[in-house]
């Protein structure tokens, strides 16, 4: 919130390794111990609506991946010259730029997905996670640990999502990745009995529920407690 | 009786919060006590009407496919959709900017009142969801302010619901894995269930 945020000192380390340890870091801890959705609570929005079928999911993830890693890259290369006074904004105007670019290549190039995902692709802007890394980690680090450090908040958010998507899609639809599984099943035994599918899961309420049970889990197994 | 079914319909059965998901980050974050639930609500109520029908008048007369017909036959075939999120979310933050100015000035217990929200509003996706599905669904101007104060008004609601359901949880003995997102997530489900049975109201 001060002018400090863009001017923070660097560590000077000419010959630290391309993948050091604390790199490593950066990448790994949002995957499990600070994960942007689980344990930050960030990008919520995004992480439910778009999980009812894995294939726009995998989409929307590649999208969050390329739009964080750029996004980050940018300000962080334009650090030194942003004014914190309208950081905000030139923030925005980057990723919405990026956003727009996304939109465009699956206009182009998956129009169908471009259809399903609808308003979902251009409410990338307003993911809490890609201004969270803007502002937490890119306003005062080099480029290539911002690279790596949005990568891992967004594989970090990926796989959360994509665990959502596998739990809504099998239980939903009984396909994972649109091949039907539960039929599959049935047709083992005879088709003597088919599973039945639960409406419940496609609708939103199922996102909810799926969610709050992989983070009971996830915060079970990191003993993390909320206060 | 139109703009009135689309009011009941962005409240109850679109609802923002439990159909779309928009506007989780906050509606997860500031829903601890009420009375700040309570200025959030507004706070996006407020933006909402202001800045969907100013979208609408954007999209309208420079974005659209043949917007700028106005400006002479020459730019009757510019299609400038696809700068539709990078102008929206501009206006969304200057309109932002605006009212947070206009409310200070004339009125400054509501000021006061809704304080640090109207900043962060700006990027709450509720908001640019409302402004992206009204260019989606081709709304008339009027249908547009409808539609965002209407969706607006959903969620307030559903903040203002969830933010009383989770000052009476602090008394509860929840497992400390489920401690505060979980359970608020499982809450919010357990809410989706009652705001579907709204669905079956045919309009």
């Amino acid at each position: 919130m001060s002018t400090e945020t863009a001017q923070v000192e660097e560590v000077k380390k000419p010959t630290e390794a391309l993948l050091s340890k604390r790199r490593k870091k950066l990448v790994s801890d949002p995957l499990v111990d600070d994960n942007p959705i689980t344990i930050q609570v960030l990008g919520i929005c995004s992480a439910l609506a778009v999980t009812t079928q894995m294939q726009p999911t995998l989409v929307m993830a590649i999208s969050v991946i390329f739009v964080i890693v750029m996004a980050n890259l940018t300000i962080s290369l334009l650090r030194n010259t942003i004014p914190s006074r309208v950081r905000i904004i030139v923030q925005l105007a980057v990723v919405a730029t990026l956003v727009t670019l996304v939109n465009e290549v699956l206009k182009a190039f998956a129009y169908d997905m471009y259809k399903e995902l609808s308003v979902f692709v251009g409410l990338i802007i307003t993911n809490c996670i890609v201004m969270g890394r803007l502002e937490a980690f890119a306003l005062g680090n080099k480029p290539y640990d911002a690279i790596l450090d949005g990568f891992g908040s967004a594989l970090g958010y990926s796989w959360i999502i994509l665990a959502v998507a596998f739990f809504r899609e099998l239980l939903g639809s009984g396909s994972v990745f649109g091949v039907q599984v539960y039929d599959g099943i049935s047709g083992l035994f005879g088709g003597e009995f088919s599973l039945a599918t639960n409406g419940l899961m496609v609708s939103p309420v199922g996102a909810f529920i799926i969610l709050g049970l992989i983070i009971w889990v996830q915060r079970t197994k990191t003993g993390y407690v909320e206060h | 009786m139109e703009l009135f079914n689309l009011a009941i319909r962005s409240i109850f059965i679109d609802n923002m919060v439990f159909a779309y998901f928009l506007g989780m980050c906050s509606f997860l974050a500031v829903s601890k006590k009420v009375s700040t639930a309570l200025g959030l609500g507004a706070a996006v109520i407020f933006v909402l009407t202001v800045t969907v029908p100013v979208n609408w008048l954007l999209n309208e007369y420079v974005l659209k496919e043949g917007a700028l017909t106005w400006a002479g036959a020459t730019f009757a075939t510019i299609d400038l959709s696809f700068l539709r999120f990078i102008m929206f979310i501009a206006i969304i933050a200057a309109m932002v900017q605006l009212v947070e100015m206009v409310v200070e000035k004339f009125a400054p217990a509501l000021y006061g009142a809704l304080g640090i929200f109207l900043p962060l509003i700006a990027v709450n996706c509720a908001i640019l969801g409302g402004s992206l599905f009204m260019a989606q669904r081709d709304y008339t101007l009027a249908e547009s302010a409808v539609y965002g104060f209407g969706s607006g008004t959903g969620f307030f609601l559903a903040i203002i619901a969830l933010a009383a359901i989770r000052e009476k949880l602090k008394y509860s003995n929840v497992p400390n894995g489920l401690k505060g997102l979980g359970i608020t997530m499982l809450i919010t489900g357990l809410m989706g269930i009652a705001f579907m049975s709204f669905m079956g109201i045919d309009l």
